[in-house]
């Protein structure tokens, strides 16, 4: 296992603890915008350095180039999304979300 | 052995995860939660055909399972809850406990015997020859290189067929049953600006899976399924078409599949062939020709249907 | 070596999925569930990313792809109101 291999494992396992981190503050903050603000550092740095780690492993530059977009379309969804939750939650003052 | 050891608790790990979340959300009293485990479901069921190394299945579950069945779904929960608010919904009973552990127990007993047959067979007498590898070695012959296309588009491509019509059947059920749902609120700046850059992506990508299918996981039911749900997105971000064109351009749209295919069909057996036997040797033209008709009729198909009936 | 380390991350995200899952079955407001289910849907993106390693299977970075568009629809769809229904 040379460098590059260590270098994607540790990526890779930081990439994790993001996640867990991200999961944790879902579980455990006590508002709903809180838990928006944990769910989209999750996505953002957990997903990327996930990404960053298989980058180097991936079969040529198609697939680096597919894997960063895959990452960019995460952070476009999850940034809007969160907005649209955001929004609806506020509109709503507490009501139900589907109505 | 270390690597299998790992991949034994991985696996482990997905199955019993995989039935408490369907006991969940089977069990759960409220529609809509009830609808966002199962889309979870499909989420982990895309994961399992992905563990088994079934990339085609799990394209095809992900894109219709989980996402598309989800937007329908949660389309319905949305109704059925404000159905229970006005007290116009029906009334639904809890099973008996004695029923349901009955049917748990019998299932698997089912279960159990049906791998008892299957273990009975493979090993029990002679080794029998297994359909998979004459398939398998005929597919360089089918026009295509990627095996469960060759399936699906050759061997197999009457089945097919049928089932392109049983989309288009159900399509004419919903249009048969009433007016449209209601149009959703214009979009704000940043839903527009995120659909602004996902329907086109949405659309490439169906048309990379549309071409990359015939030597590669992918095809025309998830290229599909990704137009429809281009439309989806159009429809929640306040277009109330879906995108799709006026009426009669929808119902030229959506038998289109079913037409081609049944013409290609058809013709050859003008020629002489046989009803869908294609010559090898233009075999890849034909079944790229009936994909993409598939593909748009797919697309226009589960646009149509996210609408929910005709237009007012 | 690689490939176990890859999968064992893999196990990890399935687990943080499974705890997340929590969140979706609890609630209390749809919003938590909306959120959970966000969670779940790039956690699984990230788990395909690894599989698509470990098992040697490259097309499931096509899968993680398709996984993330219809995660763009899929938070439309929860938190989109239709016309006639604005209460605020």
């Amino acid at each position: 296992m040379d460098w590059i291999d260590w270098l994607s494992a540790v990526l890779v396992a930081l990439g994790a603890l993001f996640f867990i981190a991200g999961t944790v503050g879902l579980l455990r903050l006590p508002d709903l915008f809180s838990r928006l603000h944990a769910l989209t550092k999750a996505d953002n740095l957990g997903l990327g350095l996930i990404m960053l780690g298989v980058l180097p492993q991936v079969g040529g530059p198609l697939q680096g180039l597919k894997l960063l977009m895959i990452w960019l379309l995460v952070l476009l969804a999850g940034a809007t999304g969160a907005h649209l939750i955001a929004k609806r939650a506020l509109r709503g003052d507490g009501e139900d979300m589907f109505e | 052995m270390i690597y299998d050891l790992w991949l034994l608790i991985f696996d482990l790990v997905l199955l019993g995860t995989l039935l408490a979340l369907a006991v969940a959300a089977l069990s759960s009293p409220e529609p809509r939660r009830a609808v966002m485990l199962f889309i979870a479901f499909g989420l982990w069921l895309s994961l399992v055909w992905a563990r088994l190394r079934a990339p085609d299945v799990a394209l095809a579950e992900a894109a219709i399972g989980a996402g598309l069945g989800g937007a329908l779904m949660l389309a319905a929960a949305r109704r059925q809850a404000r159905e229970a608010q006005q007290g116009q919904a029906l009334a639904v009973e809890r099973p008996s406990p004695l029923a349901v552990w009955g049917l748990a127990f019998g299932s698997l007993i089912a279960a159990a015997a049906l791998l008892w047959v299957y273990y009975s067979t493979l090993h029990g007498g002679p080794e029998p020859e297994r359909l998979a590898d004459l398939a398998l070695a005929r597919v360089p012959e089918s026009g295509v290189t990627n095996p469960v296309t060759s399936v699906l588009l050759n061997y197999r491509a009457y089945d097919t067929l049928l089932e392109l019509g049983v989309l288009m059947t159900a399509l004419l059920g919903i249009w048969s049953l009433g007016r449209a749902s209601a149009p959703f609120q214009p979009a704000g700046p940043a839903l527009t600006a995120m659909v602004a850059w996902v329907v086109p992506l949405l659309i490439l990508t169906a048309g990379y899976m549309l071409w990359i299918g015939a030597s590669a996981p992918g095809g025309a039911f998830q290229a599909g399924a990704l137009l429809g749900a281009a439309g989806v997105i159009l429809r929640l971000a306040g277009d109330p078409a879906a995108g799709l064109p006026g009426e009669t351009a929808q119902r030229w749209l959506v038998s289109l599949g079913v037409a081609v295919f049944a013409l290609v069909g058809l013709a050859l057996m003008v020629a002489g062939l046989g009803f869908l036997t294609y010559p090898p040797d233009q075999a890849k033209w034909l079944i790229l020709a009936v994909e993409s008709a598939a593909t748009v009729a797919i697309g226009a198909t589960l646009a149509a249907a996210y609408v929910g009936g005709r237009r007012a | 070596m690689i490939d176990e380390v890859y999968l064992v991350v893999s196990l990890v995200l399935l687990i943080t999925m499974s705890i997340g899952l929590v969140r979706v079955v609890i609630g209390p407001t749809p919003a938590d569930r909306m959120m959970a289910a966000q969670l779940l849907g790039t956690a699984g993106i990230g788990m395909l990313l690894l599989l698509a390693m470990a098992l040697g299977v490259p097309a499931l970075i096509d899968v993680a792809l398709i996984f993330g568009l219809l995660a763009a629809v899929a938070v439309a769809a929860f938190t989109r109101r239709r016309v006639g229904r604005d209460e605020a």
